[in-house]
């Protein structure tokens, strides 16, 4: 199953241990994450259920494309990296 | 009187106490943490914080005795109906999600655990349980005007003011800027339009004085005679005794007509203080001199008021939220973008420095 790892700087405001679920794309790995901690689902994700403006995710070091969707493949192997954009000062 | 405020800033939010020798920093709350508003609901002593922590989102949380702080429910937009595309007036897709709360107020004295939200992008909030949930107002989210608001100072539009009549909780007016007044006499289940007589001098001139078109920074509404109500404006100052139907304007002021807070008396209704700067492209105080203007007989005359406040280089900003007055009407205090923080005890009459070292100040509240 995948693993997916958050920033350590989310969990200053929530705590988000990395999990290993089930999933096929960035959308079902991460709703299954949030199912078991449902407090940290709007910190990643924004009113519509799209990924944050500043926020970035990585699979296997890839940046996903679809920020809105979550469409992105996951693999069985896969690593899903929730981590923060780099921007501002 | 009132001995505490709460001071909400870009690092944290600060309870100011008055001691024995003055006014002091007592407490420190959410350090290195934006905070955009906070409220001490006068009904029940619970404190609520709005923060906003950008990559992660906006955040509230409550205090209820004790001191401690929880989080608790975020005023959240609904799912955008699907194939619905709305864009801004900058051509992007509008997001419906809460980019900041920018206004918090109790409801009446008869309907506790009522708190009203105002947000950007435009969004309106109530929560009828202390904020455990927020429910979104649709009838004004879906009014056919709405998506004619725009962004002022910042891109998007925000809802900033709330006042709920002390007569009847039911009858609530909001400021948009930009956007107008806009009213509703039956909880919010329909809404409508006020604010003629205001102009704006930054749109064409079909729409100089359209409501709708109007760049309202603040709205305040006096206790004890509901019928007026004051505007601060992009364009100027506004005051209305018809309850925000139709506007006087005021062309002289002091300094300068340009600014964002205004605070009405509780009893007086001719009584009302602004912070002026210079408009608009500046907003730096007129000259470097930080001053509060005070009108108290209905805006025919004012008053500047600078004793204790700095006179020369001075460069602070007071945010809408950023002048506060206490119930009496005697107690005043504001803070500024340069992390000033005054108070006075004579209704601006003479100030005092509580602290020139506050990170950028976005709200000042007696508690």
């Amino acid at each position: 199953m995948p693993r997916v790892v958050f920033t350590p700087n989310i969990q200053r405001h929530v705590e988000c241990p990395e999990a290993t679920v089930p999933g096929r794309t960035v959308r079902e790995a991460l709703d299954n994450v949030f199912t078991g901690n449902p407090r940290a689902r709007s910190y990643v994700l924004d009113d519509q259920s799209a990924l944050r403006r500043h926020m970035s995710v990585f699979v296997d070091g890839e940046l996903v494309r679809d920020r809105t969707g979550l469409t992105d493949e996951v693999k069985e192997n896969s690593t899903v990296y929730v981590f923060q954009a780099l921007s501002g000062g | 009187m009132t001995d505490t405020l709460l001071i909400s800033t870009r690092k944290g939010l600060f309870t100011v106490e008055r001691e024995r020798s003055g006014w002091r920093i007592a407490r420190g709350d959410f350090l290195g943490d934006n905070v955009s508003l906070a409220l001490a609901d006068p009904r029940d002593g619970r404190c609520y914080a709005a923060l906003d922590h950008g990559h992660f989102g906006v955040k509230m949380h409550r205090m209820s005795g004790g001191g401690a702080w929880e989080e608790i429910a975020t005023p959240t937009y609904p799912e955008k109906p699907e194939g619905y595309e709305e864009l801004d007036m900058w051509g992007r897709p509008l997001p419906w999600s809460t980019v900041r709360v920018w206004a918090l107020e109790p409801g009446g004295d008869d309907e506790p655990g009522v708190l009203w939200c105002g947000t950007i992008p435009g969004g309106l909030f109530r929560s009828r349980d202390h904020g455990e949930s927020w429910e979104m107002i649709r009838s004004l989210w879906d009014h056919p005007l709405r998506t004619k608001w725009m962004g002022g100072g910042a891109d998007l539009p925000g809802l900033h003011s709330i006042v709920v009549d002390p007569r009847d909780s039911r009858r609530v007016t909001v400021a948009v800027s930009t956007g107008g007044i806009w009213a509703t006499d039956d909880a919010g289940a329909t809404w409508t339009q006020r604010g003629e007589g205001m102009r704006a001098d930054h749109v064409p001139p079909e729409l100089t004085h359209a409501p709708i078109a109007q760049d309202v920074h603040c709205l305040a509404q006096c206790p004890a005679a509901p019928e007026r109500f004051w505007v601060q404006h992009h364009n100027g100052i506004f005051v209305s005794s018809d309850e925000a139907r139709t506007f006087t304007e005021i062309t002289e002021a002091g300094p300068s007509v340009f600014g964002f807070p205004v605070r009405v008396h509780p009893r007086e209704p001719d009584t009302a203080w602004f912070v002026p700067e210079i408009k608009d492209e500046k907003r730096i105080p007129v000259g470097g001199r930080l001053c509060v203007t005070r009108t108290r007989d209905g805006g025919r005359t004012f008053e500047t008021l600078g004793r204790g406040l700095p006179q020369e280089h001075a460069y602070d900003v007071v945010y809408r939220h950023s002048l506060a007055l206490d119930e009496t009407g005697e107690r005043l205090a504001f803070g500024s973008t340069t992390g000033g923080l005054w108070v006075s005890e004579n209704q601006g009459d003479s100030w005092s420095m509580v602290s020139h070292t506050l990170p950028p100040v976005y709200a000042v509240r007696f508690a």
